[in-house]
């Protein structure tokens, strides 16, 4: 237990205090939201209709960024090897370094979604909403993207690979995540489409680590 | 149904059955498609859609094909992962690019065929966008096939792929169906009623048996192309080390 305990320190400090940390995100995830209005047009009303959509996109987009220094740079440096020699198992420590990786930018996203919504004009009485859905989206986004990072271990263009490879996987929960939002914003019942989220980010959580420990084992063989 | 992948599992055994068994499957693709085309061509136009309605034999196997494939391409993985057999990692392999050539064709098609119908090329139908992400799916595949260098690895990393991708294809669909109801709309795209009149059942039925067949020759094909490329780079590095 401490030996997990301790790898989520580590994991949460070098994503949190290394090259920027939560910052670079947080700066991608603004700079995307401030895109929208310039390409959309300044019109509040049409700007409204689209905003939780956006913010939630860029959110999708956002989770993607750092997923590339999730595996990668212990794989580089051997501490990978450490991570899968450590009588802990593989597939706990997989998701002890996604939980890391989402303290360290998820859980920041989630604060700056309801900002970057109310900014592009949704309604205020979303936010709550627009948090729990970043919280219980950015943990489905962080567990289902370690998969296509483990995968690309080891890849030409690591990357962009992890991102082809992630994007369709992302299809459900942002379908879900959307629904609820879209849902909430028109007064219709949206605990539906919240409940579904949930139990893809439960089930996201539960099965990820095991395919991202079959593709460590693979990519160290 | 486990007897024929265990008998074809010795790679001597599948290249003399594929030997001829791929250019029989070809035949019967050539003869059931012409027929096929045939009849349909021959089939009075439909009375809400004209002669359109002949894009459905073009189309609709291919859809069919497209998720064929790819429940044996999860397959073809499942055993090359748990068995590591050489000859099942070629046939997911060889079986990815197909699948993706039916899902662009089953895209095209349905594009070409929604233009006239509803009036626009592509419309975000439940099911239509099922398909798209499925076409992600396999270009997912290949790309993570292609930029591993190290082919075993490639081959493993690919599966693992394809087996998350054979979890997820149902939630897919799933969400993509409540996602389209929650979005009410314009999802009036029932053809041609509930049931289909049987001058175009049976030239239907053809065209997917003839893709059937084709899949079949062409994927023997490719799995008998990898596996003499394989043996050709296995000699190649035996005379370097030699």
């Amino acid at each position: 237990m401490s030996r997990l305990s301790s790898l989520l320190g580590r994991e949460t400090a070098l994503a949190w205090g290394r090259g920027g940390g939560p910052l670079v995100t947080l700066g991608f995830y603004a700079g995307v939201a401030t895109l929208v209005p310039l390409a959309v047009g300044p019109e509040s009303q049409r700007l409204a209709a689209v905003a939780t959509g956006l913010a939630w996109v860029a959110l999708a987009l956002a989770s993607l960024l750092s997923l590339e220094r999730l595996f990668e740079r212990d794989f580089e440096d051997g501490a990978l090897d450490l991570i899968v020699l450590s009588p802990a198992p593989l597939e706990l420590a997989c998701a002890v370094k996604c939980l890391g990786q989402w303290i360290a930018t998820g859980a920041p996203l989630a604060l700056a979604a309801p900002v970057a919504a109310i900014g592009l004009g949704a309604s205020p009485n979303l936010a709550p909403l627009v948090f729990a859905c970043a919280v219980a989206g950015g943990l489905a986004f962080a567990f289902v993207g370690g998969i296509g990072a483990a995968l690309s271990l080891g890849a030409r263009r690591g990357g962009l690979l992890t991102a082809v490879i992630v994007l369709p996987l992302f299809t459900p929960p942002v379908i879900f995540g959307g629904g609820a939002l879209s849902a909430f914003a028109s007064g219709l019942p949206w605990q539906a489409g919240f409940a579904l989220l949930a139990a893809y980010a439960a089930a996201a959580v539960a099965l990820g680590p095991l395919a991202m420990a079959a593709a460590c084992r693979n990519a160290l063989s | 149904m486990v007897a024929a992948p265990a008998f074809l599992a010795n790679p001597e055994r599948f290249m003399a059955f594929s030997r001829w068994a791929a250019p029989t499957f070809g035949v019967i693709a050539a003869v059931l498609a012409l027929a096929g085309l045939y009849l349909g061509w021959t089939a009075p136009d439909d009375y809400q859609q004209g002669a359109t309605v002949r894009i459905m034999f073009i189309h609709v196997p291919a859809a069919w094909m497209s998720l064929f494939v790819y429940f044996c391409l999860g397959v073809a993985s499942l055993l090359a992962l748990v068995f590591r057999h050489v000859l099942a990692d070629a046939a997911a392999q060889a079986a990815a690019p197909l699948g993706a050539g039916f899902t662009f064709l089953a895209l095209v098609t349905g594009s070409l065929w929604g233009r006239p119908m509803w009036g626009a090329w592509w419309v975000w139908d439940a099911r239509l966008t099922s398909v798209l992400v499925l076409f992600l799916f396999y270009v997912a595949y290949i790309a993570l096939r292609a930029s591993i260098d190290d082919e075993t690895k490639a081959g493993r990393a690919a599966a693992i792929l394809a087996l998350v991708g054979l979890v997820n294809l149902p939630i897919v669909h799933f969400s993509v169906d409540w996602w389209n109801t929650l979005h009410q709309g314009a999802s009036v795209f029932r053809l041609g009623g509930p049931t289909l009149a049987t001058v175009y059942l049976w030239p239907l039925l053809l065209m997917a048996l003839a893709y059937m067949a084709a899949f079949g020759a062409l994927w023997l094909v490719r799995i008998r192309g990898e596996l003499w490329r394989r043996r050709a780079e296995a000699a190649a590095l035996r005379s370097a080390r030699a």
